[in-house]
């Protein structure tokens, strides 16, 4: 039953639909990623992606798709599972990210994370921030830290809320602020790319609304991926869609089409609520 | 009956079920605040009167005869250091009880002063020079029965032939109170002597300096090994690695490992094989370090274990190395509960005796330790040592040292939680 099931699966999706590649203005690039987890279990099956400069990508899909899975190998963060083995090729900017040249500790600095659950250091806010600038040693004098704590949190749509409390604890903001806080934190090192994994599934909607907006602000500046339950935040705020299923790319295009006219039938049942 | 009257009816014996459980509950907390108040009481009690000791107001004659001594204007240190002071206090008492001329009570006599007294005298001329050749009006300690006498530890009223103090010296020590001849005084000599043969010589500080060197090499030793290993085993040692889980049995079976077993170990590796002095601080911390390490870190382990995978996610993710997120965060993080396992490792190392018997901790050391490598005792060594001396003195010393090991492990927690307070996030 299962195993004519994948049989089924694989002939449906075997090719992922849409437009997966992108003639130009290309930031990350995968090609034949698989990902598996305990030598024997993939997650991640042949995605091909490239993903556009100054773009949010969204990624959807049903819980367990392997969504965060191909997310956290934009940063590697999945060297730091055991038996985690990525295969394929990534690119940023051209250059592979697995390539020797290249230490995890400078791709993190130019690939930031927010995770789902905010998570502050039990540090003040200005050291939460500043926590970043100084492991990479990227500012000469305190004043200059001041200055990019201060251009984060704005950034990050927090300056006016904490500037009179730089120095209180940035585990006692509330759940949205402590998101931005998060924000901040990522942005405070200046990367190219920041990677959101289901950013606002634990706050309400008024801060859920205060990060999309943000968001939408900072795609001028960044490119995001962003991993998302809520097939309206995805069609408000990104440029392109991509819809997974069981560690397989079903579909890729601009979101406006995904939503309106998909071209695979499970990305269908998926948006129209039949499915997952 | 409707669902919401079953639900009240059974609501009574939910309650008396929670008020039984209260009730169990402060019922076994007074047990054991009674049990902890008993013995500190009874210790307590036990031990005050350590904390005196009886002495007599003399004349003392010095005279260069006595203490043959040259006639000469002035003396040199070793002279006067090798000069006999024990006739001194001896032919004061004389003088003061003249008609005391038989044998046998004028050794009762001489026995109204302790052995000890000649040393304090001589102390008393080596700082003062020119009590040669002088009287001097000074107190000088009695000998222990009288001590106990005086106490009260010894009762008048039974028959003279069961006392350890005679009729006549009862006698005396009633001429003595009369004149106001006869006191207890603050017994100082506890704190600043070592061990002795005689209990109101006997003093605790060479074992107080004993335990305090030897828990200094345990915790320099023990603290920084153990975290490490435990920071090792947690954050780097491969997961489902057979030789890893083996260490991992180890540790966990050393921690059960009667602590005597050390004793034998360290008699035979430490002091057999690598010829580390005998009955030194140095080699009884190493022997406590063993059975401190799998305690700390078993603690430490779980101290890191605890710390939320959300926050090295975090600093992972801004760029931060292994290393970096184990100092920056983690470690602090963890560092309460290390500090917890490491007062507990620390505390029973302190109160260990068994293994420190084997490495000849248990000898006789009137000399207070100056470094690691002396001989010495520490504090529950002396304990043992003390109560199982004969003289009636040594039970009041006994409980004494108790109450200075007591002390001492409260001192040492002080510091303990004061750094954890330190540590711990307040938010
Ligand atoms: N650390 C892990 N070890 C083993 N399997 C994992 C691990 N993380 C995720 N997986 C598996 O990989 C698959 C994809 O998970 P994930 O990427 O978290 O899905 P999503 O984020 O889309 O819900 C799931 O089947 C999950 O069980
Ligand atoms: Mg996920």
């Amino acid at each position: 039953m299962e195993i004519s099931d994948n049989m089924d699966l694989d002939q449906e999706i075997s090719k992922t639909v849409g437009s997966p590649l992108l003639e130009s203005k290309v930031r990350i690039a995968c090609r034949d990623v698989n990902v598996f987890y305990n030598k024997n279990v993939q997650a991640i099956f042949n995605v091909n992606l490239d993903i556009g400069k100054n773009q949010i990508l969204a990624m959807i899909g049903p819980s367990g798709c392997g969504k965060s899975t191909l997310l956290r190998c934009f940063n590697r963060m999945n060297d730091t599972i055991e038996d985690c083995v990525v295969d394929g090729l990534i690119e940023l900017d051209g250059e592979n990210i697995h390539s020797k040249k290249i230490d995890p500790v400078v791709l993190r600095a130019n690939v930031g994370m927010v995770f789902q659950k905010p998570n502050p250091f039990p540090k003040s806010i200005y050291d939460n921030v500043a926590y970043g600038p100084r492991l990479h040693g990227l500012t000469q004098n305190n004043s200059e830290l001041d200055d990019i704590v201060e251009e984060s949190l704005t950034k990050a749509g927090l300056w006016k809320e904490t500037k009179d409390r730089l120095n209180k604890p940035g585990t006692g903001l509330s759940g949205g602020q402590q998101q931005r806080l998060c924000i901040a934190r990522a942005i405070a090192v200046k990367p190219e790319v920041i990677l959101m994994d289901e950013p606002t599934s634990a706050l309400d909607p008024i801060a859920t609304a205060t990060i999309e907006e943000l968001m939408s602000e900072l795609k001028s500046a960044y490119t995001i991926v962003i991993v998302t339950h809520s097939m309206q935040q995805a069609a408000r705020i990104s440029d392109r869609t991509a819809y997974f299923h069981l560690g397989r790319l079903v579909e890729v295009d601009e979101t406006g089409h995904i939503f309106t006219n998909p071209n695979h039938s499970l990305t269908e049942n998926y948006i129209t609520g039949r499915f997952g | 009956m409707n669902n919401l009257e079953i639900v009240k009816a059974g609501l009574n014996k939910r309650y008396a079920k929670e008020r039984r459980f209260k009730f169990y509950g402060i019922f076994s907390i007074s047990l054991s605040l009674l049990f902890l108040f008993f013995l500190l009481f009874d210790i307590g009690a036990k031990s005050i009167p350590a904390f005196t000791q009886t002495y007599i107001n003399l004349d003392i004659e010095f005279d260069k005869k006595s203490m043959k001594l040259q006639d000469q204007d002035s003396y040199s240190e070793e002279t006067l250091f090798s000069a006999s002071y024990s006739k001194l206090g001896r032919n004061a008492l004389y003088k003061l009880f003249p008609e005391v001329t038989e044998r046998k009570q004028k050794k009762a006599l001489r026995q109204m002063l302790s052995s000890g007294a000649r040393y304090d005298l001589r102390d008393a001329v080596l700082e003062n020079n020119d009590y040669v050749g002088t009287t001097q009006n000074l107190w000088v300690l009695a000998g222990d029965d009288i001590d106990a006498f005086v106490k009260g530890l010894i009762d008048r009223n039974i028959p003279e032939a069961d006392r350890r103090v005679k009729d006549y010296q009862v006698k005396w020590v009633d001429i003595l109170e009369a004149q106001n001849k006869i006191e207890r005084r603050f017994n100082i000599n506890f704190f600043t002597s070592g061990d002795s043969r005689e209990p109101e010589q006997a003093g605790i500080l060479g074992a107080l300096k004993g335990s305090f060197y030897t828990m200094l090499v345990t915790l320099l030793l023990s603290f920084p090994i153990a975290v490490s290993a435990a920071i090792y085993l947690e954050e780097f040692a491969p997961k489902n690695n057979w030789w890893i889980d083996i260490i991992e049995i180890n540790i966990n079976n050393l921690a059960a490992v009667p602590s005597i077993v050390f004793g034998i170990l360290g008699l035979a590796v430490y002091i057999n094989v690598f010829g580390v002095p005998r009955s030194a601080p140095l080699v009884g911390g190493l022997v406590l370090t063993l059975m401190t390490l799998p305690t700390i870190i078993i603690s430490t382990r779980a101290a890191l274990k605890s710390v939320p995978p959300s926050i090295r996610e975090a600093a992972l993710s801004i760029g931060a190395s292994k290393m970096q997120v184990i100092t920056h965060h983690v470690l602090p993080l963890a560092m309460p509960g290390i500090l917890t396992g490491s007062i507990i490792g620390m505390a029973q190392a302190l109160g260990e005796t068994a293994p420190l018997l084997m490495i000849g901790m248990v000898a006789f050391v009137a000399d207070i330790p100056q470094s690691i490598l002396d001989p010495a005792t520490v504090l529950p060594v002396q304990v043992f040592i003390w109560s199982d001396s004969p003289e009636r003195g040594f039970i009041a010393l006994t409980s004494a040292a108790i109450v200075t090991l007591l002390v001492f492990l409260f001192f040492m927690n002080l510091i303990a939680i004061v750094l954890r307070k330190k540590f711990e996030t307040r938010w």
